[in-house]
């Protein structure tokens, strides 16, 4: 253990390179750079209030924008933090080859840049939220714990799929399937109480997905309604329990991890 | 008399590679062909149990030939390489000198990639700071230090490198067939800089494929022959050696 945090102080200013890089390239590969990135969730956030607010019956809520919004940006946060990091060990393969640093560094920086564009973007979600009369009670500050729950989820799911991908290269595509059945069970523009008015059994179907109990648990401290707590518990030990798998697996396979970039 | 500690000790160090006879690498196939147990490795000991220490200022030439070993010797040493038997045990800090700028990203400009690199190399932010008029110097790159490197030609790219690199004291220093950096001019400066280590009495190893250079730089020598370590000694006695296993 010992050597283990000497070692992590030795190469905490490669983390920080790392995540330095990760925000840079993103703000600078596209001409609007940061106006861009908060312009994005703006967009797509009022698309989809026009189609599903019509479809749904929901449009006339002022709260329906707010809710599509954080759903959506806690969702891209998740699904770009655990594609960057499976892809990070065979990104950064030409220095992995040619010279020693400590392997997870790649994974962990990879989650930790997409957290904090993520951070910077629910700047538009506060902007939204006050502009449309969603305003913060004391349950705002609870907000931390799903933030963090999500971050711990991500780098746990992250780790793990970083490990994967260096044996089996259709890993992306599974994954992007993967993703795609996440998104939809977890609720983003729709509403749970819609889907389990007629048939109650289906909540399983929601509650079973650690993302969808992290969205719930944060749009319930942005709303300021109730802590659904048992949901937050659940989220929490998954990602725990996803962190921990994905820590050891990544040590048991790192040595072997040249043999096959 | 004091006998020093080695600076460097390899012991009782295999490694081995698994050649898959054929590539499995998605887990669709994996997942079938386990079933049918059909996953088979062919074993191949790149290095088998080689063992040696050196002294601070020793200066090791590895000779072999082609897939003797020698990179892989010194990937292990340098902890790219997890051996799959024995230890590598070294005193203090390391400089690999293998494909320069293989940590560089491209869209980053040169005194971005000076932090990055840095930073992979273990340096800290402090001691990037401060080194880092010196390395833009010596890297001759001037105005082009803030222009991204993919606009930089391979010749610019190893000169960033090897000033990068070579900002720090290492105590072991390790060139596998790079002494041909740049152009001639770069090249004469930067064997300069490598013989200014030499008299600080950093701990070298060396491979090249020119036993004439390697008879100039070291003081000791080795011979790998597919894996296993044939001799160890003198550089002379040595060269000798392998001289007449090239002539027979
Ligand atoms: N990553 C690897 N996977 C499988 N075999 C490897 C790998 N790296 C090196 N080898 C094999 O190990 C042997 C030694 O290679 P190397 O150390 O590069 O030789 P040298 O540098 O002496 O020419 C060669 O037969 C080479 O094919
Ligand atoms: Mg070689």
């Amino acid at each position: 253990m010992s050597v283990f945090i000497k070692n992590f102080m030795r190469y905490r200013f490669l983390l920080v390179e790392l995540i330095k890089k990760g925000v840079k390239l993103k703000y600078r590969r596209s001409y609007l750079g940061i106006i861009w990135t908060l312009l994005e969730p703006l967009l797509t956030t009022i698309v989809l209030t026009v189609i599903f607010g019509s479809l749904l019956n929901r449009g006339d809520s002022t709260a329906y924008p707010v809710y599509i919004l954080s759903g959506r940006l806690l969702y891209s946060f998740f699904s770009s933090g655990t594609n960057t990091s499976m892809k990070s060990i065979r990104t950064n393969a030409g220095m992995i080859k040619k010279v020693y640093v400590p392997k997870y560094m790649y994974p962990l920086s990879s989650v930790i840049y997409n957290y904090v564009i993520f951070l910077i973007s629910l700047l538009v979600l506060a902007a939204v939220s006050v502009f449309l009369g969603v305003f913060p009670t004391w349950r705002i500050f609870i907000i931390v714990i799903p933030l963090f729950i999500l971050l711990i989820l991500t780098v746990g799911v992250g780790m793990i799929l970083s490990t994967m991908a260096v044996f089996f290269r259709d890993l992306e595509y599974l994954w992007s399937v993967a993703l795609m059945l996440i998104m939809y069970s977890s609720a983003i523009f729709y509403y749970v109480e819609d889907i389990t008015r007629n048939s109650p059994n289906k909540e399983i179907l929601f509650h079973a997905n650690p993302l969808y109990c992290c969205i719930a648990v944060f749009r319930d401290a942005l709303f300021g309604q109730p802590i659904e707590w048992g949901l937050c518990l659940y989220a929490a030990g998954f990602s725990v329990i996803s962190l921990i798998v994905g820590v050891v697996l990544f040590y048991k396979k790192q040595d072997k991890f040249i043999l096959y970039i | 008399m004091t006998m020093a500690k080695p600076v460097l000790e390899v012991e009782n160090v295999s490694m081995q590679f698994n050649l898959s006879k054929e590539k499995v690498d998605n887990l669709k196939e994996y997942i079938i062909k386990s079933l049918r147990g059909q996953i088979s490795y062919n074993e191949f000991w790149a290095l088998s149990d080689v063992s040696f220490s050196l002294n601070k200022g020793d200066r090791l030439g590895i000779l072999g030939m082609n897939g003797a070993g020698k990179s892989t010797l010194l990937k292990v040493i340098a902890g790219v390489l997890k051996a799959t038997k024995g230890s590598v045990k070294t005193r203090g800090k390391i400089v690999p000198l293998l494909e320069l700028g293989a940590g560089f990203d491209k869209q980053y400009t040169g005194a971005e990639n000076i932090y990055l690199y840095g930073s992979v190399l273990g340096y800290s932010k402090t001691f990037i700071n401060e080194k880092y008029d010196e390395i833009v110097e010596f890297s001759e790159l001037g105005d082009f230090i803030n222009v991204p490197i993919k606009n930089y030609s391979s010749g610019m790219k190893a000169r960033l490198g090897f000033a990068i690199a070579t900002v720090v004291d290492p105590e072991i220093l390790i060139l596998d067939e790079v002494l041909a950096v740049g152009d001639a001019k770069f090249r004469k400066k930067s064997e300069a800089k490598i013989q200014s280590m030499f008299d600080k009495g950093v701990t070298v190893l060396f491979v090249s494929h020119s036993l004439k250079q390697v008879k100039r730089i070291c003081n000791k020598a080795m011979i790998l022959d597919h894996g296993k370590l044939l001799s160890f000694g003198d550089i002379e006695p040595i060269s000798k050696q392998y001289r007449q296993m090239l002539d027979a």
